[in-house]
């Protein structure tokens, strides 16, 4: 075997084996099936968005967490 | 929506362990086990700081890595849990988890190891979201009911945040802004290297 070959060879053979150690980071689904904006099963679940719409289910925990987490937004009129 | 993420603000930690007692109480936690604990470095010295740790759920978890049953998965959340039917309480997440997440519950006369539990971002179970069976195995399932996780939503300083990464990440970069530090922020240099970050006091570990 030639020396240009057998770097060829070494190349597309690292290059592969770089391919295989690539994990996918993809989210994925629930176990069950059901995802978390389908709503609980009991009588906890919080007012303000509707169980099985996405997009309610997001605005809501958007807003709590703003509203809930973030005193600056209570501070309005004030930049310090 | 962007994956769910705790952030703790080490600036206004102070080690109450608020966070711990909603945690433990929320999911009622046995003895034994904490899925959430503040951690303390410098304790006594002036300049301590304190930072609430629990599953970070990684993007690229090494708990899932490491589990040979394959019973992790993570959510369209971003939330890495687990099935506790698969878990055979090996403890390899345990020493692959770079926070101590994994927690082993003792159990039976001689303290054999259970089941793997861990903070679940308030996201249950596989099990049928709020049943008593999830409750049971997992504890509440605030996420299901419109809800954001108890040990951030009773933080008493709010240093710990939880929600959608990006508004998390817009409430601490308003707080940075708003105090006039940024990365002068304890843990910003061992976090991303920077050659600015604050230094901690001569003779103490970072």
């Amino acid at each position: 075997m030639t020396p240009s070959i057998a770097v060829m060879v070494s190349l597309v053979t690292a290059l592969g084996l770089s391919g295989c150690g690539e994990k996918v980071q993809t989210l994925g689904g629930s176990k069950n099936g059901v995802a978390a904006y389908q709503g609980a099963d009991n009588e906890f679940v919080a007012p303000g968005w509707t169980p099985g719409d996405k997009t309610s289910w997001e605005q809501r925990l958007k807003a709590r967490a703003r509203n809930n987490q973030n005193e600056y937004s209570k501070m309005t009129g004030t930049t310090k | 929506m962007a994956r769910m993420k705790f952030v703790c603000d080490a600036e206004r930690c102070i080690e109450c362990n608020g966070c711990v007692t909603a945690c433990k109480n929320e999911h009622e936690v046995p003895w034994g086990v904490n899925r959430r604990r503040v951690v303390t470095l410098n304790d006594g010295v002036p300049g301590e700081k304190s930072i609430s740790v629990a599953c970070m759920h990684c993007s690229d978890a090494p708990c899932m890595a490491v589990c040979p049953v394959n019973c992790f998965y993570r959510t369209d959340e971003g939330v890495v849990l687990h099935d506790k039917d698969i878990c055979i309480g090996c403890g390899y997440c345990s020493y692959a988890c770079p926070f101590g997440a994994p927690q082993f519950p003792s159990s039976g006369a001689f303290g054999v190891r259970g089941k793997m539990d861990k903070c679940t971002f308030c996201a249950g179970g596989p099990e049928v979201h709020g049943s008593q069976e999830e409750f049971e195995k997992y504890g509440r399932n605030r996420l299901a009911e419109g809800k954001l996780p108890a040990c951030a939503e009773m933080c008493s300083t709010k240093a710990l945040l939880a929600g959608d990464g990006d508004v998390v990440a817009d409430i601490f970069r308003q707080r940075v802004v708003q105090r006039g530090k940024g990365a002068e922020v304890w843990g910003w240099g061992t976090a991303y290297g920077s050659k600015q970050a604050g230094q901690p006091p001569i003779g103490a570990k970072s």
